[in-house]
């Protein structure tokens, strides 16, 4: 086991290297050293300031020892500085990161509970008006984009209920949780069911299509010869095994999100990492854009491996792999 | 269907004189690795596949290969097309060393050897024509084109015994029967000087094997055909070869002209084997007593030492389990009839009476990946299994 | 038996196939596994209707110049006297604009017909590259295995690994934004999906005796690979195209919601919904609706097809009827 954890974390640690090298490729190495400077500096920096920030980031010097000094500071964890809002992007990511966090593991709940249960629930009922209702509906949220989602929510549950003077929801922003607990909970709401709906149609159709085909294996039809209770049938036997393909889809889903729900937090102004990124890359502020994006992959990394662990615990073929 | 005919064939057996060789086989070794799957310990283990193995195949001739299932035969054979890459040992074919030739520099022999394939479903490409899947050797040797290659492919197709009309149909339209036609076919298209015909008609019903096996008859004496025909059923090999070859775990245990093993078996396994094979009369089967071999093949990953027969061997003794037979000659038999054993059958002598006088333990069967309780199945099962699958 | 063994007269042939279809003169044409694909998505009304939906919209999409024609209105045309009211703000669906206008006064409708041809082109040529670039390497890696194996899988891996929409709008960024370079953009992050299907697809194909049979004959391993394999994953491939489509048409409407995907004026459904967030609080809901549910019925069209090939071509879901 630890040594198969090893394995992956090694593995994992090898992709984030390559994702340094990706990143430092498109943003150092792709526009030259000048620009990079001036877009650093920020658009109004003179020249003398640009050639500071050159000096002072080493861009005057050959590319190996640039990546050299990058690939340093960032195994410091420090992950440059902002010239952009006069801060390090340590402490822009570290702001940013509770709203991506609050938004991601809300919605994570509800959609896993609302995915899972209707696609049981048609799994079981198969061919049923439910099951036909469930699998139109997952099929509409799936093909929805999530800013169309959340617009129209907002255009229903914010503007129309605002103007006649109900005041549910607010339109847009985040509320920090130890600020406000309420506000925070009140500010959640849309998005939460923007992503969770978003993300559950996914889930509604893996899980049904996993657990049709779990319902159909040689040891589902012995549990039922021997009289088990149809309850106890599903969700003992079939829904354990069925949930394997989900639990994949999740770790990485989540893991996906947590670098940035840049859609979502985008319709509903939440300054999560997903905004501060799309913002960064709006005022060519490049160390924060690059600081997010390696957060991100650290995510997706990170939810890799916990779902392989997950995995060989559930498992143990597949550690052998 | 005549008694004639078949007589005729049995003549083939002695009377053909020492044909030239168009296959010489030396020494051939073929060995897979294989890695045991321990999590701490990645130590390379090898499935020896085939051992050591010469034969010769003469021109205009047919020489059976007969063996149980996972004894190498197929190996042997893809070994010789070159389908995979040989361990050691030496392969002549038409006076020209092939054993390490490249790809690129084989392709040119390929023209003048071919196989037919056992699996009928296997071996022919579900999503093609079966016009496009005969007219490959044209295609990828770039010979005929167009209405000419459709005409040659028809040819064939005729020739074969199949409706030329069925040009554009898909594999998955056809009989067994019908699709083993389609692999021959496809080997015949240009009248290949060696065909190997890896358990032809094993998948096929009994009725259309007697089809099959008088189709490559007729089509050998046509065209001068030379075969290498490996099987697992004796009675089939028996109708078709020159000369035979049986096989026991990647070793020759006995070769012999055909008509010479069938009445005068020296290895106990030929003899086993050729026991088993029925007897149109019953009253003659019932005289016969079958031999009955004890224990599973062993695993060819570690195979036994000595002979590697003796522990199934009911005529093993103390040598067999340490010192290894020589293919030679025995009991005052012809230079052409070859035998891997240190107590060779005698005329006449009953070996299902025969005790071995080896110790137990000897004789335990070290089953390695078959171990556990796990019964090989009995060949027709099998290949019932994989016409199903 | 063992005596018509030795026969030497002509083989007695099975009765023919097509022995009971009549005349011999009668083309004899094989029903290929496509047919009966194609015969089961012909039976299946979902899929129909959806496909006439998407015919709808691809005709949207060709006759946008028409519609233009029809009604007067350029897709950049902006009615500034007609299109606005008196306080600069966006009118609703009236006579002369049919689904309104948006903030500069410009005929929404006109501007959905020229949007479809973006979607469209998008959608169909990224998933085209995607497709393309998965297959060919997914074969390379699945028939070459070893090392060459090893590389291409670790790189697959990989890519799917990256947070893709950042990558995505920082690749923009910086190459400049454009329609090629969405196009490349959503095919050069979406391929890893494909080659990992095909790979393990290929994996097992390689090992049937078919491929050996070939092998037999001589062919080299390119034949091999395109040949021989190829069609025996163009099921799959076929079946996750379909579903890409509505995929790469959803992430083009992202980057152009974003403002890195195809850059204004030019008319683009992720772009309009984009502008619209602006201006819906003062009542302009069809600015926001309109496009939107262009693009919803697009991907829905798109997704209930695809649904209906794979049900048709893969009905089983695994082995694709080999």
């Amino acid at each position: 086991m630890a040594r198969f954890l090893i394995r992956r974390i090694l593995q994992g640690v090898l992709v984030m290297w390559l994702v340094t090298v990706g990143v430092y490729l498109i943003f150092y190495i792709g526009p030259g050293p000048s620009s990079v400077a001036r877009t650093l500096a920020g658009k109004a920096a003179t020249p003398q300031v640009v050639a500071e920030v050159k000096h002072r980031l080493l861009l005057d010097r050959p590319i190996y020892v640039q990546y050299g000094h990058f690939l340093w500071q960032l195994l410091h964890g420090n992950l440059g500085y902002s010239f952009y809002h006069q801060q390090s992007v340590n402490s822009v990511i570290a702001s940013a990161f509770p709203i991506t966090l609050s938004l991601v593991i809300g919605s994570a709940i509800l959609w896993i509970i609302l995915g899972v249960l209707s696609g049981v629930l048609s799994a079981v009922r198969a061919r049923s008006l439910m099951d036909r209702t469930f699998t139109l509906l997952a099929l509409i949220f799936y093909s929805m984009p999530t800013f169309v989602l959340g617009l129209l929510l907002l255009l229903l549950l914010y503007y129309e209920l605002t103007i006649h003077g109900i005041h549910a929801f607010p339109g847009s922003g985040y509320t920090s949780l130890t600020a406000n607990p309420w506000g925070w909970f009140r500010g959640l709401i849309l998005p939460w069911i923007t992503l969770a709906l978003v993300s559950a149609a996914t889930y509604t159709r893996l899980t049904r299509g996993s657990m049709l085909d779990v319902m159909g294996e040689d040891y589902i039809r012995t549990a039922r010869a021997k009289g088990m209770p149809e309850r106890r049938v599903i969700f003992r036997h079939a829904l354990r095994a069925a949930l394997t393909p989900v639990v994949t889809q999740y770790g990485i889903d989540v893991g996906v999100l947590l670098g940035g729900a840049i859609i979502t937090e985008q319709v509903f102004g939440m300054p999560g990492l997903g905004f501060t990124a799309v913002q960064a890359i709006n005022q060519q502020d490049l160390p924060v854009v690059i600081g997010v994006v390696i957060v991100a992959a650290a995510a997706v990394v990170a939810a890799n491996i916990v779902v392989d662990a997950l995995y060989a615990v559930l498992d143990p073929r597949v550690r052998l792999h | 269907m005549s008694s004639q005919s078949s007589e005729a064939t049995m003549a083939r057996d002695s009377a053909e004189p020492d044909g030239d060789v168009l296959l010489r086989v030396e020494n051939l070794v073929k060995y897979f690795p294989v890695s045991s799957t321990s999590l701490f310990s990645r130590q390379r283990d090898y499935v020896h596949a085939v051992e050591n193995v010469s034969l010769e195949v003469r021109r205009g001739q047919t020489l059976g290969l007969v063996g149980e299932t996972g004894c190498g035969k197929s190996t042997l054979a893809r070994c010789i097309m070159r389908l995979y890459d040989i361990t050691s040992g030496k392969i002549v074919f038409d006076g020209h060393d092939i054993s390490n030739l490249s790809r690129r520099r084989m392709r040119p022999y390929r023209r003048d050897m071919q196989m037919i394939f056992q699996d009928p479903y296997g071996s022919l490409n579900p999503r093609r024509r079966v016009g496009s899947i005969i007219g490959d050797p044209f295609a990828i040797h770039g010979i005929a084109d167009g209405a000419d290659r459709k005409k040659r492919v028809q040819e064939v197709m005729e020739l074969v015994g199949l409706n030329p009309e069925h040009y554009n149909r898909f594999p998955a339209e056809f009989s067994g029967g019908q699709r083993q036609r389609i692999g021959v076919a496809r080997a015949l298209a240009f009248r290949p000087k060696l065909v190997i015909c890896d358990e032809p008609v094993s998948a096929l019903d009994v009725s259309i094997q007697a089809q099959i096996i008088n189709l490559l008859a007729d089509l050998q004496k046509e065209f001068g055909l030379t075969y290498l025909f490996i099987a697992h059923d004796l009675s089939v090999v028996r109708h078709v070869s020159d000369r035979v070859s049986v096989m026991y775990l990647g070793q020759i245990s006995e070769s012999a002209p055909t008509s010479e093993l069938w009445h005068h078996p020296r290895h106990p396994y030929t003899d086993a084997l050729l026991s088993a094979v029925p007897v149109p009369n019953p009253d003659q089967a019932a005289e016969r007593d079958r031999i009955i071999l004890v224990g599973d093949v062993p695993s060819p990953v570690a195979p036994p030492s000595g002979c590697r027969f003796h522990p199934r061997c009911p005529k093993a003794a103390p040598t067999c389990v340490d010192t290894e037979p020589e293919l030679i000659p025995r009991l005052g038999d012809g230079p052409e009839h070859l035998t891997k054993c240190h107590f060779p059958v005698e005329d006449g002598e009953d070996i299902a009476l025969a005790k071995p006088t080896i110790s137990a333990e000897d004789r335990i069967v070290e089953t390695g990946v078959l171990a556990g309780g796990q019964v090989s199945l009995p060949e027709a099962l099998t290949a019932e299994a994989k016409e199903e699958a | 038996m063992s005596q018509s063994l030795a026969s030497v007269e002509p083989p007695p042939t099975e009765p023919p196939a097509g022995a009971s279809e009549g005349s011999a003169a009668r083309k004899i044409e094989g029903r290929s596994p496509w047919r009966l694909g194609m015969e089961r998505l012909l039976r299946d009304r979902a899929s129909m209707i959806s496909l006439g939906v998407i015919v709808i919209i691809v005709l949207v999409a060709i006759l946008a110049p028409v519609i233009a024609a029809v009604v007067g209105h350029g897709p950049n045309q902006e009615f500034q006297a007609i299109g606005l009211s008196a306080i600069g703000q966006p009118k609703g669906p009236n006579g002369t604009f049919l689904l309104g206008t948006d903030d500069q006064g410009r005929d929404i409708m006109v501007r959905i017909a020229y949007g479809a041809r973006i979607s469209l082109i998008v959608g169909v040529l990224a998933t085209a590259l995607t497709v393309a670039v998965g297959a060919v390497v997914g074969l390379i890696a699945g028939y070459f295995g070893g090392a060459t194996d090893t590389i291409l899988a670790r790189f697959m891996d990989w890519l799917l690994a990256i947070p893709f929409l950042l990558f995505a709008i920082s690749l923009v960024t910086v190459i400049g934004a454009g329609l090629t370079v969405v196009i490349i953009v959503i095919g050069f992050f979406g391929w890893a999906s494909v080659g990992r299907i095909v790979r393990g697809q290929v994996l097992s194909i390689k090992e049937r005796e078919f491929v050996e049979a070939a092998r037999a004959l001589g062919a080299g391993p390119w034949r091999i690979m395109f040949v021989d394999i190829l069609p025996n994953v163009m099921a799959p491939i076929i079946v996750y195209a379909t579903l890409l489509i509505p995929l790469s048409i959803v992430t083009e409407a992202s980057l152009s919601f974003l403002g890195v995907g195809i850059p204004a004026p030019t008319a683009d459904w992720g772009q309009m919904i984009s502008a619209a967030q602006q201006v819906y609080q003062y009542g302009a809901w069809w600015y926001l609706v309109f496009p939107s549910a262009a693009l919803l019925i697009t991907t829905l069209a798109f997704n209930i097809f695809g649904d209906g090939v794979r049900d048709a071509f893969d009905p089983r879901g695994d082995q694709l009827f080999v």
